[in-house]
């Protein structure tokens, strides 16, 4: 469709495992990211949350082809991005930028900020150098520092307005799509919040297009219109924002909305959380069928451990990989493990929530 | 009696650059089996306040002065001895970061055998099986097999229940436990806080819990304390603290938190930074910042005090009971950011 | 495991040959000519051509070091006449490197044991208490130590206590188990011979170690695991012990196998000045009489030595920290 600014289908990134004593032939892979398919309209913000391990950050890189994808295809602004060699590919990623976690790793310790910010004018040669000052002391304007800061150091700065020197670096060539990186995790409570409404407010002023990647659910419902679950590697529900809190309808997003803590001192007691079993499993070795069946509370022997499940529609646009999808929201874990109303059929499609 | 009775707590580091205030002027109480939740921001005081009390500061550049009694006995008066074995043994510390928190080259059985050693004279096998039974008690699946195993073959939530197992062996009276579920995932955190809880229950433990994500105080705590730039700016239980927080540091926390609970159009945003404190502002630490400064604020410094009537209750502001009462009502209980 | 080191040694012999190799070929980029030098003075060309023939040094380059290569394997590598033998004094090379290992042995495992006497305590003792005087005073011995060339503090110290004082024997070697007839030798008179060559070496070597054992103590001490163990009620004795130390001196450890190895190749200017009669003066020698299969032979025993210690010290590593997993 003409407003999909990025179409995401079967994406994979497999690293090599290899051993031998002089040849090295690859025995295993660290199957990173293992089928993951969305799309993203112009405009919106579609937030991706999952734990460590599950292969969020690796699939932005591949998006960004600052990694190889193993396989799968990346159309960007209707164009196939993944076989592009990097001649082709740069004018490309001119309109592609990323934001970083670390806002004290992310900047050149030995680059002025204005460099920093404008590095990117400079290698496509956009501008003279008048204008790229100018361009820069405008951008630090529109993040909120002081343009007069322009050649201090990063290390001059503390970590929230090091993380805006890091959004207005994402700006500063006027990108159709940023991809954010955890960008507010290494923050403290009250810089985040800044650095959240200032993402928004960019968002409305430029028009941009955001993957917004998280492990905060809370920051994630803040800034997404849609959002998309990641586990071991593969998505497993994909939905609008409202759709994906008010019912969630695979148990590991069940989990994760359970296992946020909440400021509300009676709510927290009153609720049931769901608590899952052990750890995530390591992408070497990730389980048969269904990636997530050894810890889920609603794990059926015999259909979840064999087969594996489809990314597919529950309800409307809201898509899910169970064969036992949630039927409503709010779930206990006993509610949870009670044999499923209905049986999956094939394809484990799910009933529509009456 | 309070089991931990904070009074005065005064820390001052010696730096290259002069001397930092990383605690100024803090008192709270700890009382048997209750837990206390310590809120604040980085640079806020928390962290040091406890690694002060258990005597962990660099001895060569922290000054201290205050008391900190712990069963009736100031802990910072004792002699070294007398403090070392009450450390891991009446009371334990856990950090924030499990991966660096354990040494690499020893096993988690040699690490937990220490702890035993350290404060029981028992034999070396009796050492083993109370180091097997509190790796059972904190969820390790495959005890046996993995006391010898060395931290880098645990996972990151596993690491934390271990250094959870290697606190609660000597059945201590008080944790501390710094930021203990910051690093971890958010199921992880989850587990971990239950099984905290399960623990204080069966041990009876009371714990202290440094935090800066109010809903995990909202979860665990029954007692809230918050800091501000070195001080304590707000002091209640749980409920009163969600239910009246009483002074704008604490509003503009609770406000610029997305909630998952309600849609926030707008996260309330704490204009500037936190303050320094090699040069803290005069009077109130938070004026700076607070959009509703007078100029006494900026003079003098508003003394801990309660605003809503209630002697547990107490936050440092000068703005009147009044207005703050008023406050609260407009920003409905539960949501404090701007809702536009 | 046997993966790793059954691939680290034939690495290992894939860089025997090619070490063994550059040495054939930078020998014979030297602009002299040892045929003439063999044959004397009054040489006529037939004489030249037959010194060449005997010599062997009629032949180009790569068939020689051909030769040279399956004499090696032939004669088993420690045979007697595997290395060749001598073109100055016509002995067998390997009965050479027999007599003169256990001298260079001796200055570089004693001197090895001296320097991490001096290191150890100050490199800890500087972690310490750092910009303390006793630190201060480190960085100036480790300055000295670097810098000064162990030529000029061996003649120094033969000036002051051999010569002046007359505490210590002017050079020479002595002999541990048997000593030549007529020559000092038992326990007490070889380390008082060796005393002064051990200084001299072991400053250098002192110096580096000092500043590695102090960055490393320094870097261990602010590690969240001895926090974790002061917070256990541990004493500083057990702290210092169980976790600062146990992990600070791991990386020195292996650094030490590795020292001890390049040493084994001729601490050249300690044992010059001392007159020891060891491999590196050895090595000297050869070169400046043009003793082609002696130098072979020192370059063969010392390559053998570094590569043979780093393959042990890699897997020593990985015995003794349980976080690395050999690839």
């Amino acid at each position: 469709m003409a407003d999909d600014l990025l179409v995401v289908e079967g994406l994979k990134k497999h690293f090599p495992v290899t051993r031998g004593i002089i040849f090295q032939r690859q025995v295993a892979a660290v199957k990173a990211v293992d089928g993951v398919s969305f799309t993203v309209k112009r405009g919106e913000t579609l937030g991706v949350v999952g734990e460590s391990g599950c292969g969020k950050s690796t699939m932005a890189r591949c998006i960004m082809r600052l990694i190889e994808p193993t396989a799968g295809s990346v159309v960007f602004d209707g164009r196939e991005i993944t076989g592009l060699s990097r001649h082709e590919l740069r004018p490309i990623r001119r309109e592609m930028m990323m934001v970083f976690q670390d806002p004290y790793a992310s900047l050149n310790p030995r680059k002025r900020v204005g460099a920093i910010v404008g590095e990117a004018l400079e290698v496509h040669k956009i501008g003279t150098a008048t204008e790229t000052k100018r361009r820069v002391q405008e951008l630090l304007e529109i993040v909120g520092l002081n343009p007069e800061h322009y050649n201090r150091f990063p290390h001059e700065f503390s970590g929230g307005q090091r993380q805006r020197i890091g959004v207005a670096r994402a700006l500063a060539i006027n990108p159709k799509l940023i991809v954010c990186d955890e960008p507010v995790s290494a923050l403290d409570v009250s810089v985040q919040a800044q650095i959240l409404n200032l993402l928004k407010d960019l968002q409305k002023e430029f028009g941009l297009t955001y993957v917004f990647i998280a492990h905060d659910l809370n920051v994630v419902r803040h800034i997404s219109d849609r959002v998309l679950v990641m586990y071991l590697g593969h998505a497993v529900e994909v939905a609008t924002r409202d759709a994906l809190y008010h019912h969630p309808r695979h148990p590991y997003t069940g989990a994760l909305l359970s296992a946020v803590p909440v400021p509300n001192p009676e709510l927290a007691r009153a609720r049931q959380q769901i608590l899952l079993e052990g750890d995530v499993p390591s992408p070497l070795n990730p389980p048969s069928g269904c990636w997530f069946h050894p810890r889920c509370p609603r794990h059926h022997p015999g259909v979840c451990d064999v087969r594996e499940p489809q990314l597919v529609a529950a309800a409307g646009d809201h898509r899910v990989a169970c064969h036992f999808p949630l039927e409503r929201w709010p779930m206990n874990a006993a509610e949870m493990a009670a044999p499923a109303a209905s049986a999956s059929t094939g394809a484990g499609t799910a009933t529509g929530a009456p | 009696m309070a089991l931990l009775d904070v009074r005065d707590l005064h820390t001052t580091f010696r730096t290259d650059d002069g001397l930092v205030k990383a605690v100024d002027g803090v008192s709270f109480t700890v009382e048997p089996g209750q837990t206390l939740g310590i809120v604040g921001e980085s640079g806020s005081g928390k962290s040091v306040t406890c690694l002060t009390i258990m005597g962990l500061n660099d001895r060569r550049s922290a000054i201290t002065s205050g008391q900190a009694l712990f069963k009736g006995a100031d802990l910072l008066a004792m002699p070294k001895n007398q403090l070392r074995a009450l450390r891991g043994n009446e009371i334990s510390m856990i950090f924030q970061d499990p991966m660096t928190s354990l040494n690499p080259v020893h096993t988690i059985g040699r690490q937990l055998v220490e702890a035993v050693h350290l404060h029981q004279d028992v034999s070396r096998s009796s050492a083993r099986s109370q180091s097997l039974d509190v790796l059972k008690a904190v969820g390790i699946p495959n005890a046996e097999r993995r006391i010898d195993d060395y931290p880098h073959q645990f996972s990151g939530g596993m690491r934390q229940r271990v250094m959870i197992a290697m606190a609660l062996i000597n059945h201590p009276d008080l944790l501390i436990a710094d930021e203990p579920t910051t690093a971890l995932d958010v199921t992880t955190q989850a587990q971990i806080l239950k099984l905290m809880d399960t623990l204080q229950k069966e041990y009876g433990s009371a714990i202290v819990m440094i935090t800066h994500d109010l809903g995990v105080v909202a979860e665990i705590a029954d007692d809230v304390v918050v800091m501000y730039g070195a001080q304590v700016v707000e002091r209640a239980t749980a409920e009163e603290l969600f239910a009246r927080p009483s002074m704008p540091y604490t509003w503009g926390l609770l406000g610029s938190l997305p909630r998952i609970d309600h849609d926030v159009e707008r996260l309330a945003q704490i204009p500037g930074t936190p303050p320094s404190l090699l040069n803290p502002p005069p009077g109130c630490r938070f004026h700076p910042r607070c959009t509703y400064a007078m100029s006494i604020c900026q003079s003098e410094q508003p003394p801990l005090a309660s605003a809503t009537g209630s002697e547990t209750h107490l936050s440092r502001c000068h703005l009147d009971p009044a207005t703050r009462l008023t406050e609260i009502k407009k920003l409905e209980s539960g949501h404090f950011a701007e809702v536009t | 495991m046997t993966r790793y080191v059954i691939r680290r040694i034939l690495w290992a012999l894939v860089l025997f040959v090619v070490v063994t190799f550059v040495s054939y070929v930078i020998f014979f980029l030297i602009p002299a000519d040892p045929v003439k030098l063999f044959a004397g003075r009054q040489a006529t060309p037939e004489d030249m051509a037959r010194a060449a023939a005997f010599y062997g040094l009629d032949q180009p380059f790569y068939v020689q070091y051909w030769k040279f290569l399956s004499r090696l394997v032939t004669h088993g590598v420690i045979g007697e006449k595997a290395l060749g033998f001598s073109f100055v004094n016509r002995q067998w090379i390997a009965s050479g490197v027999q007599s003169r290992a256990p001298v260079t042995a001796s200055l570089v495992l004693g001197g090895a044991v001296m320097w991490m006497i001096l290191a150890v305590p100050i490199g800890i003792v500087s972690a310490l208490r750092p910009r303390s005087l006793i630190d201060r005073g480190a960085t100036v011995f480790v300055l000295i130590g670097i810098s000064a060339h162990p030529v000029f503090l061996a003649l120094i110290f033969l000036y002051i206590f051999g010569y002046k004082l007359h505490m210590f024997p002017i050079g020479s070697y002595a002999d541990f188990f048997n000593p030549p007839p007529g020559q000092a030798g038992g326990p007490l008179q070889w380390a008082w011979h060796m005393f002064l060559p051990w200084c001299t070496f072991a400053i250098l070597f002192a110096a580096l170690y000092v500043r590695m054992i102090r960055a490393s103590v320094i870097e261990t001490m602010n590690e969240d695991y001895v926090r974790t163990a002061r917070a256990k009620g541990a004493p500083e004795w057990v702290v210092m012990r169980s976790h600062i130390l146990r992990n600070a001196l791991l990386p020195i450890v292996t650094m030490l196998g590795m020292d001890i190895a390049l040493g084994l190749g001729g601490a050249v200017f300690t044992e010059s000045v001392y007159s020891l009669p060891g491999l590196g003066q050895w090595a000297v020698q050869s070169l400046e009489t043009f003793d082609l299969p002696v130098t072979m032979g020192v370059v063969v025993f010392a390559t053998t030595a570094v590569l043979v210690v780093n393959v042990i010290v890699d897997v020593l590593y990985a015995v003794i920290d349980p976080r690395i997993k050999l690839a």
